[in-house]
């Protein structure tokens, strides 16, 4: 049995947040710069060009992104041979009230949802923990911003809708949602499971880097074809139009019920933000 | 190439910006989302006087981070605007001449600005950072309670904006994915 104290989750989690706000991934970074270079339309390069000029701002003067610096999500995959000294959740909220105080974060978080009363220090972290096989733990922090959080939708399909369901609810979602999300968007997708796993799914899948494709080649080969589908809509960096609306398409899924299809599709904007640690 | 906008937006002026200028703006801009907004048409309602002056302003959807030590203000990008919806054709009707934020308005808005003339601007989301920049004084009006929804007073230089509805009507989201889908059928 490892000994893991709170603490030191505190700090990974104080630490990541102020992290994650301010560096934009190598991943995302690397496709918005590929995006750029396949743009086609004159307003979309200039907006594109703004979108490059902004992270490098924020990396060099070590400052937020975006002023979204959202509800900091937490993901902790704690290894079943690991004895966490202290109080977890508390801990987690100290470092969420560390890094969003002492980092100069923007405090998002109300205290309930119809009384409104802004928390101050930005917890409470939307914690998820998981345990797993080993004697580590891994910790991702991924600040997630609102605009493109009010865009994400859940359909309980038919299983006689099919794939073709399942694409066509894809692509409605990121057509409503147009401008809004602030274009070019990451889609996370979660297929299968229930209402609820099916919406964690969609959220884990924003963690992948977007360079990256779905081991299995079924479901790679349909998050390739999304998002070219995507990117013929024509909405573009920021909406005003042009071939880059989305920079990735990421699908996780899940065994489901004989009688259901859930799919969850979670909207993340150009600034799609998460750090990982190994403790 | 820019258009250089001096702020205070006046009616007439306002239905001199047409759908997709850009522009740069420069001079007094006021900052409020949906909780100012809310106690602002509150006030209306009540017949109370606003806690700025609303007449040719304009009001920029943003809710900025915490500014550094030696910063004017933090990261300071545009907030989606429906959320704005409900309030802004009250404001409009007292005043309000511009409005910077991004994303889709209702039907109801864009009748408002068009019946006392006014424009809707888009800053580039996401862009916080950057944005920053052309804001040289920030102060708080009034709902410190608020947090960063606080209303702020701020003095901007050169704020690159795109208008995306104009006094007319016309719409840069619907009219800017056409024209590139018509280029992309082209070719």
């Amino acid at each position: 049995m490892r000994e893991i104290n709170a603490e030191t989750i505190t700090e990974a989690v104080a630490e990541l947040a102020v992290e994650a706000n301010c560096r934009l991934p190598g991943d995302v970074k690397e496709r918005i710069g590929q995006a750029r270079a396949n743009e086609p339309w004159p307003t979309a390069c200039g907006i594109l060009d703004k979108i490059i000029e902004n992270y490098g701002i924020a990396d060099e003067n070590f400052v937020p992104i975006c002023q979204d610096t959202g509800v900091c999500c937490v993901f902790l995959k704690i290894g079943q041979d690991v004895h966490i000294t202290g109080d977890l959740r508390k801990a987690v909220d100290e470092g969420v009230r560390k890094g969003y105080g002492e980092g100069y974060l923007r405090k998002s978080v109300v205290r309930d949802p119809l009384r409104r009363v802004n928390t101050g220090d930005n917890t409470p972290a939307m914690l998820y923990t998981e345990i797993v096989p080993g004697d580590k733990i891994e910790l991702t922090v991924a600040p997630k911003g609102f605009g493109s959080e009010n865009m994400s939708r859940l359909a309980m399909l038919k299983p006689s809708d099919g794939i073709e369901g399942v694409k066509a609810f894809i692509l409605k979602t990121v057509e409503e949602a147009g401008p809004n999300p602030c274009p070019p968007i990451v889609v996370g997708v979660g297929i299968g499971g229930t209402f609820d796993k099916a919406a964690y799914m969609a959220k884990r899948a924003l963690m992948r880097p977007v360079t990256e494709r779905n081991a299995d080649e079924f479901y790679a080969a349909l998050e390739d074809e999304l998002l070219e589908k995507i990117n013929a809509l024509g909405i573009g960096p920021q909406g005003f139009g042009g071939k880059t609306t989305a920079l990735a398409v990421n699908i996780e899924w899940y065994p489901t019920h004989i009688a259901g299809l859930p799919v969850a599709v979670n909207i993340n904007c150009h600034v799609t933000r998460h750090k990982t640690v190994v403790l | 190439m820019e258009r250089h906008i001096t702020l205070p937006i006046t009616r007439e002026t306002a239905r001199t910006i047409r759908s997709g200028e850009a522009c740069l703006l420069s001079g007094v801009i006021y900052t409020a989302r949906d909780a100012a907004h809310k106690r602002l048409v509150e006030l209306v309602e009540k017949g109370e006087p606003l806690p700025f002056d609303i007449k040719d302003a304009t009001i920029y959807y943003v809710g900025p981070t915490p500014a550094k030590p030696g910063q004017v203000i933090g990261s300071a990008g545009p907030t989606t605007s429906y959320r704005m919806d409900a309030y802004s054709p009250t404001l409009i009707r007292e005043g309000e001449t511009g409005m910077i934020g991004k994303g889709k308005r209702s039907p109801e808005v864009v009748e408002a600005m068009k019946k006392y003339g006014a424009v809707y601007f888009a800053a580039i989301g996401g862009a916080g950072a950057l944005l920053s920049s052309c804001i040289k004084k920030a102060e708080i009006v009034c709902y410190e309670d608020l947090g960063a929804e606080a209303v702020r007073r701020l003095e901007v230089e050169n704020l690159p904006v795109v208008a995306v509805i104009d006094s007319e009507g016309n719409n840069l989201y619907e009219k800017g994915r056409r024209e590139y889908l018509d280029s992309v059928e082209e070719r």
